[in-house]
């Protein structure tokens, strides 16, 4: 995997160009079941976090992540800006000092990440959250030796499907309780993109 | 004599505000802050205005925290651990009759520590 401080930058660029482009799908989706504002929310603070690293110079990724959660954590809003702030502190200080992260770094780092955005929202898997996608693709990251980017997006797409058939118990969906169910979370979707950019860059350069 | 200062957190910046009013109407000497809304004045709440309350509302003897909705404690419990403050504590209890019970103990002299007991015990009934 070897990511290099470029490559983190541009994830995050690619992670705004995408939230640019599904701002009203991911409003739609939150619209049904939430108070509406994800897709503007995450559109916002993507662009406010890939102008920062633009701006930035950075010694490793880890730097350049830490400025992204920084970004994240006052620029998205609602309950996103807390959760993908506090996950994106735990991928900087996971690989901190690294000058390229590993394919195991990486596991690590994810683990970690899912573990604190668990502790900040009091959710667990099958809560219908951003966590039944962070979950379950890092526990398929955890058995894997190499970056399969198709397979990345095959996992990802999946635990973004499953949250349909889920009922809220977190969030402000979870008021909706089972009227919750058969639609899609949202912070499900938007982890779904997040990710999904990700792999596109590592498959672009031949992963 | 400083006071123990509260900070009131909601996603609408017109909820602090009105509530706001309703507590100077007893209380003038107790050091209220508000952190409603977005930084760009939305419905939402914002790490940096709650950073920013904590900081103005604490004169030595602590701050409380009360807010309304689900990631309004989210944002407050990153902005105690943020400010690094021994000293703030976030408070579960409906916002306006939490608040309004913090903010008139801190008037009359009470703790930090006595206030937040005061509230949990007024409260403990209906969480059971």
């Amino acid at each position: 995997m070897n990511l290099t401080t470029q490559e983190t930058i541009q994830w995050i660029e690619r992670a705004n160009s995408v939230f640019q482009e599904k701002k009203d799908e991911l409003t739609e989706l939150d619209q049904v079941i939430g108070d509406g504002d994800h897709g503007i929310n995450m559109a916002r603070g993507f662009q406010a976090a890939a102008e920062k690293l633009q701006a930035g110079s950075y010694a490793t990724p880890s730097d350049a992540l830490k400025d992204a959660a920084m970004t994240l954590l006052s620029k998205i809003g609602g309950a996103s800006g807390p959760l993908y702030g506090s996950a994106f502190l735990k991928l900087s200080s996971s690989t901190k000092g690294a000058e390229t992260i590993s394919f195991d770094q990486f596991k690590e780092a994810m683990s970690e990440a899912t573990d604190s955005l668990k502790m900040r929202g009091k959710a667990e898997e099958s809560d219908k959250t951003m966590i039944d996608v962070w979950g379950p693709f890092t526990a398929y990251l955890q058995v894997q030796s190499d970056v399969q980017p198709d397979e990345w997006i095959e996992k990802l797409a999946d635990a973004k499907e499953k949250t349909k058939d889920m009922q809220a118990n977190k969030g402000r969906a979870a008021y909706y309780k089972e009227k919750s169910v058969g639609h899609m979370d949202a912070g499900a979707a938007s982890t779904y993109y997040l990710f999904a950019a990700l792999a596109e860059i590592l498959k672009e350069r031949g992963e | 004599m400083s006071a123990v200062g509260i900070v009131l957190i909601s996603h609408s910046d017109k909820i602090a505000e009105g509530l706001y009013e309703l507590l100077r109407q007893v209380e003038q000497n107790v050091a209220i802050e508000l952190a409603g809304g977005t930084d760009e004045g939305g419905i939402g709440t914002s790490l940096d205005k709650i950073l920013q309350a904590i900081e103005k509302a604490d004169s030595g003897e602590g701050v409380l925290l009360f807010y309304d909705l689900g990631s309004a404690k989210m944002n407050a419990e990153l902005a105690i651990e943020l400010a690094g403050k021994d000293n703030a504590y976030l408070v579960e209890a409906p916002l306006i009759e939490g608040a309004y019970i913090g903010t008139v103990e801190a008037g009359i002299g009470k703790r930090l520590h006595d206030i937040i007991e005061g509230i949990q015990k007024q409260f403990t009934v209906i969480n059971e």
